[in-house]
């Protein structure tokens, strides 16, 4: 039982990484309708960015401002990754609208391709790790049995549950996050009501790109290792993670990602750890073919 | 959604639209190069700026001013050559220059000449390049360049003309080499044997594959292929017992010129016909084996355009609904489109497999799907020159990056231009897309037509649905 509450709580950590990540696919697909191939990519970049910081401002803290530096990481890794994503929405995706369905996939594919070969080329091809940042853990007794969570581990929910309250609050309570909510309903709508929609959909990837900034850094935390190929994967996952939420819906996406956590690591601890990845592409695969919507989607209505 | 679009290209036509006599001044486009550069410092910072290198158990920082402050330049002068000499010619091009370059005549002589090109290739290389050289224009570019063709030509039958998105392509370019490999190796077929059955199997596969996504559409049914994919090239590498894993399979048996083997030995090509041993005839082999699989590919997929089965492709292409209501059986138009593009993929696999002699699952990554399909729409989807072009330039263009040793007298000898093959790569998809994004041959000839032939706009294409 403790061994089950053990994965559980592992489970959880992954899975509001891939929630946060989650989030930036699910916003654009909602905005846009567009699947942005080079999110995965932008999470592995501000993770190298959160790598760099960290190691530069630790450093200049010396070993005592290990809360200051991350904190400063954080917000500088956010700044950073923000201007990435609206720069690549700038040049690759914005020329692209209102042009023909897959321009703008094979577009997002290529800029996939070239951010991971980008970082490769500057930072080199291996792996990149650094010290454990936070360690110890508060064992907790339970009955006979007992677990453990790791301080590292309680940072990230912290962190996480404190971003999504901020990001739920813009969506919901600001005039930008109306703005968004409107833009998703109908562009035309929106743009005749006086919504700047480019501006609207630039602020989207740049929000996006902001909590999988944050999802960069909390990787690094828990890993302690880089990587330029590290974008692919949990891009997938975190796609399938948005997906089997219900594309266009924020709360499905952190739902989603924190399903997908907790399956990728129960498999991995009971079945194999061989087929975890298995795992995640079929749970894909399976919810497209027989729940398109999602757990918290709207079903996609078909006008001819 | 259809009026959003127009409204989008709409205001898309006033940024670029005829030109505007006053052009920036260069004052402006001096300030914009600066903005430009400003920038690139921002986006270089710290990724670009500080290099990392692992010590011990840390990582050690070291700065980069210099490089930053080069691609800082560099774009500033890119950025002020665009405003000042590019960008005004090109919106004084008037637009029709820019639509129809080809008319339908030049295409039948340029593909005339491509066609004779290819067949004199070998000996064209041989006569350049000398024995000695032939091997890697050959084998590099001719051989691996032909594959690339025949993999566009394969998924072109499922995507530019069926419409349907396929981002898994490479799970049957896998299938047919592991199914090929695996006959060769445990049963003892010879490759003429394992050719067609591979092709059989991964048509197979693309019926069993397609089943489950007939009701998918779109970018959906993109990422439940990408899945598949994965999923195959997953199970390639953790069933060791099958398949080898990560070490993969090796020692496949060579393909033999009709029983002759391509060996020095008595009863090898070279003793039979009484030439002396090269290593040449079986590259010039293989290159007009994968040639002959090409043109297959080619051949088949023109015919059967002109057929029912292909036309109900395009119809399906063009709208599913209608498609219906008129009684065309979509679940078998899909699934043959499926099969057949999946069949030609077997076959270019088995190619593979024989040409390589060992086959692993790094060959069948995610990115190997995005570059055919790449090639496939950069080509623009539908047209069989198109995409061998998109083929030939993106694949080829980056192969020429290894020839460019000189650059290392320039840049020092730790200059490697072959680390930037993919990042080039990555960068020309997101530019052509930009610059072109109904293809590089963007017209389209219609396969049936009343009166006269004659070629439309690729606009006017629907992409699909499906």
């Amino acid at each position: 039982m403790d061994y089950f509450i053990q994965q559980m709580i592992n489970g959880l950590t992954l899975g509001s990484i891939y929630g946060l990540i989650a989030i930036g696919y699910t916003m654009v697909y909602g905005i846009i309708g567009m699947i942005n191939f080079a999110h995965g990519d932008v999470f592995m970049l501000s993770s190298f960015i959160a790598l760099i910081l960290l190691v530069l401002i630790s450093s200049a803290l010396g070993a005592l401002g290990i809360g200051i530096a991350l904190v400063l990481v954080l917000v500088i890794g956010m700044a950073l990754t923000s201007l990435w994503s609206f720069v690549i929405e700038r040049v690759a995706y914005r020329p692209l609208r209102g042009s023909f369905r897959l321009a703008p996939l094979i577009s997002a594919i290529g800029m996939s391709i070239f951010l991971s070969n980008f970082v490769q080329v500057v930072q080199g091809p291996n792996n990149r790790s650094v010290p454990p940042l936070l360690q110890g853990y508060l064992t907790v007794q339970l009955g006979d049995g007992s677990f453990t969570i790791a301080y590292k581990q309680m940072l990230i929910f912290l962190v996480t549950a404190v971003l999504l309250a901020g990001f739920w609050f813009v969506v919901q309570k600001t005039s930008l996050g109306r703005s968004m909510r409107a833009c998703e309903q109908d562009r035309k709508m929106a743009s005749l009501l006086g919504i700047d929609v480019d501006r609207t959909i630039s602020l989207t990837f740049v929000i996006g790109a902001a909590l999988a900034a944050v999802a960069g850094v909390m990787y690094l935390v828990q890993y302690n290792v880089v990587n330029f190929a590290d974008g692919f994967v949990p891009g997938v996952k975190a796609f399938t993670a948005a997906v089997l939420g219900g594309i266009g819906s924020l709360p499905g996406a952190v739902l989603g990602g924190i399903l997908i956590g907790l399956i990728e690591t129960i498999w991995s601890a009971y079945f194999s750890i061989d087929y975890k990845d298995v795992a995640a592409f079929s749970i894909l695969a399976i919810t497209l073919i027989f729940m398109p919507s999602g757990l918290l989607g709207r079903p996609d209505v078909e006008k001819v | 959604m259809q009026s959003s679009a127009a409204s989008a290209s709409a205001s898309r036509k006033l940024d670029i639209g005829p030109a505007p006599a006053d052009s920036p001044g260069v004052g402006a486009a001096a300030m914009d190069a600066a903005k430009s550069a400003l920038l690139v410092i921002g986006l270089a910072t710290p990724i670009v700026l500080i290099e990392t290198k692992q010590s011990g158990a840390g990582v050690a920082l070291e700065w980069r001013f210099g490089l930053v402050a080069v691609l800082a330049a560099i774009a500033a002068l890119a950025r002020f050559i665009h405003l000042t000499v590019v960008g005004p010619r090109v919106r004084a091009m008037p637009a029709s220059n820019m639509a129809g370059r080809f008319s339908p005549g030049t295409v039948t002589w340029i593909k005339r000449f491509a066609l004779v090109f290819v067949l004199l290739y070998p000996f064209i290389a041989l006569a350049l390049a000398g024995k000695g050289g032939a091997i890697k224009w050959i084998d590099n570019f001719g051989i691996q360049l032909l594959i690339y063709v025949m993999l566009g030509w394969g998924l072109n039958i499922v995507v530019g003309l069926a419409g349907l998105l396929d981002l898994g392509y490479v799970a049957f370019y896998a299938v047919g080499a592991y199914s090929s490999a695996l006959l060769a190796k445990t049963v003892g077929l010879s490759f003429w044997l394992c050719l067609p059955l591979a092709g059989i199997f991964a048509a197979l596969w693309g019926i069993l594959l397609g089943f489950p996504v007939l009701r998918l559409r779109g970018d959906y049914l993109a990422i439940v292929t990408l899945a598949f994919g994965e999923i195959i090239r997953l199970v390639l590498i953790n069933w060791v017992d099958f398949t080898g894993g990560y070490a993969g399979i090796s020692g496949i048996p060579r393909p033999t010129f009709f029983g002759l083997p391509f060996t020095a030995g008595d009863d090898g090509f070279a003793a039979f016909f009484g030439v002396s041993f090269t290593p040449l005839h079986r590259l010039i082999f293989l290159f007009y084996l994968i040639l002959a699989l090409a043109l297959l590919t080619n051949y088949v997929t023109i015919k059967l355009r002109r057929l029912p089965i292909g036309r109900a492709w395009e119809a399906l292409r063009e709208d599913e609904i209608a498609c219906r209501s008129l009684g065309i059986d979509t679940v078998m138009t899909k699934l043959t489109a499926f099969a057949m593009g999946a069949m030609f993929g077997g076959f270019a696999g088995a190619f593979f497999a024989a040409r390589q002699g060992f086959i692993s699952p790094e060959s069948f990554i995610f990115m190997e799907s995005a570059v055919i399909l790449a090639i496939v729409v950069l080509g623009g989807m539908g047209s069989q020159l198109g995409v061998a072009i998109a083929a030939v330039v993106m694949i080829g263009g980056t192969e020429l990056l290894r020839e460019l040793d000189w650059l290392k007298d320039i840049f020092g000898p730790g200059f490697d231009p072959t680390k930037y093959r993919m990042l080039l790569f990555g960068l020309a998809m997101v530019v052509m897309m930009v610059w072109k994004p109904r293809g590089l041959i963007s017209t389209r000839e219609p396969s049936i037509a009343l009166h006269e032939r004659k070629a439309i706009s690729g606009a006017l294409v629907k992409e699909g649905h499906g």
